[in-house]
């Protein structure tokens, strides 16, 4: 599968050929380099390391980049992929995409601490006047005796931590390519905040596979 | 990192157009595709607004038509506008002349800015 790794740089809009506003996501893409290529007959699995960004490293580490000739790394990814296509201590550049083309973008998602039940997972707020004293709580949270009641199901949405996890945006269209500068420009929103690490892959599912 | 950005927000520009503030009168030649053909077509009024910064500034132009106001919004910086005249410049105080929908005729003038 191909892939890439940048960072997001942030969002813009540009014109297409027909005058129309296309709201864009820059990233910065590599240049990223292969650090490990993986096998199934060694590694059990078939697959291939990128680096991305130059960054110190402590001995046991540097060993690790070392077999490959490379510089340490700061970000370590891994992607399935058959060894014949890549070879260690290559390098890879925005240009492995071609405008058009759908993407799978991965990226941790902007952390949005402890939030209640309606911002989390969508839940209806109670009337806030009127004299209600129920406003945003969660509500009940499970029958109390009849049809197995009396207990909470596990899963059950609730108050919590929000954002700060892994999302996948999937089929995004690729919309300009700058090898010169390494930049993608990705139509629509991509997770994560500016300057955050993200993973670009040829998207799995829908039209443009 | 930001100055990637900034530079990206920078491309595309156009630095063609004549100045022009709310209150103004202008005339944009506008492309428009019709039934498959360019053409360019004129839309006259006074600009009642400027939002956002950089590529995505757009002005709010309106015009009374037929005895409908008619507001439209363009891209400052879109390809599709080929040509900006400004008609009149205006002396309003104001950087949003939503005012002056609630207005007609007499009452909707604005005073000429002599500079």
């Amino acid at each position: 599968m191909k892939g890439i790794l940048g960072k997001k740089i942030g969002m813009s809009q540009i014109f297409d050929e027909t005058g129309k506003v296309i709201p864009v996501t820059a990233i910065q893409a590599g240049p990223c380099r292969v650090v490990q290529v993986k096998t199934a007959g060694r590694d059990g699995y078939a697959a291939v390391q990128l680096g991305f960004e130059a960054a110190k490293v402590n001995r046991p580490r540097a060993g690790h980049f070392a077999r490959a000739g490379l510089e340490p790394q700061a970000y370590l990814r891994e992607l399935p992929a058959e060894a014949e296509q890549y070879q260690e201590g290559q390098q890879l550049r925005a240009d492995v995409f071609e405008p058009g083309e759908r993407v799978d973008v991965v990226g941790t998602s902007r952390g949005k601490g402890f939030q209640g039940g309606v911002r989390r997972w969508g839940f209806g707020r109670g009337p806030m006047t009127h004299g209600s004293k129920y406003h945003r709580g969660p509500g009940s949270l499970a029958p109390r005796s009849s049809g197995g009641g009396g207990h909470v199901h596990k899963g059950r949405r609730m108050p919590g931590h929000l954002g700060n996890t892994r999302v996948t945006v999937r089929n995004l269209t690729v919309v300009r390519v700058d090898p010169e500068r390494n930049l993608l420009l990705i139509r629509g929103a991509v997770p994560g905040a500016r300057g955050s690490l993200v993973l670009v892959r040829q998207a799995k599912s829908g039209k443009g596979r | 990192m930001m100055d990637a950005l900034r530079m990206l927000r920078q491309e595309g520009l156009r630095h063609d157009l004549p100045d022009f503030r709310p209150g103004d009168t202008v005339k944009v030649h506008f492309k428009v595709v019709e039934g498959g053909r360019e053409r360019i077509q004129a839309y006259e009024g006074v600009v009642i607004g400027r939002r956002g910064g950089g590529i995505s500034e757009t002005f709010t132009v309106r015009r009374v038509s037929y005895g409908v106001g008619v507001e439209r919004t363009f891209p400052l910086h879109s390809p599709r506008i080929d040509r900006l005249e400004v008609t009149r410049r205006g002396q309003v105080r104001r950087a949003k002349l939503f005012y002056l929908r609630g207005l007609t005729g007499k009452a909707a003038r604005i005073k000429e800015r002599r500079s």
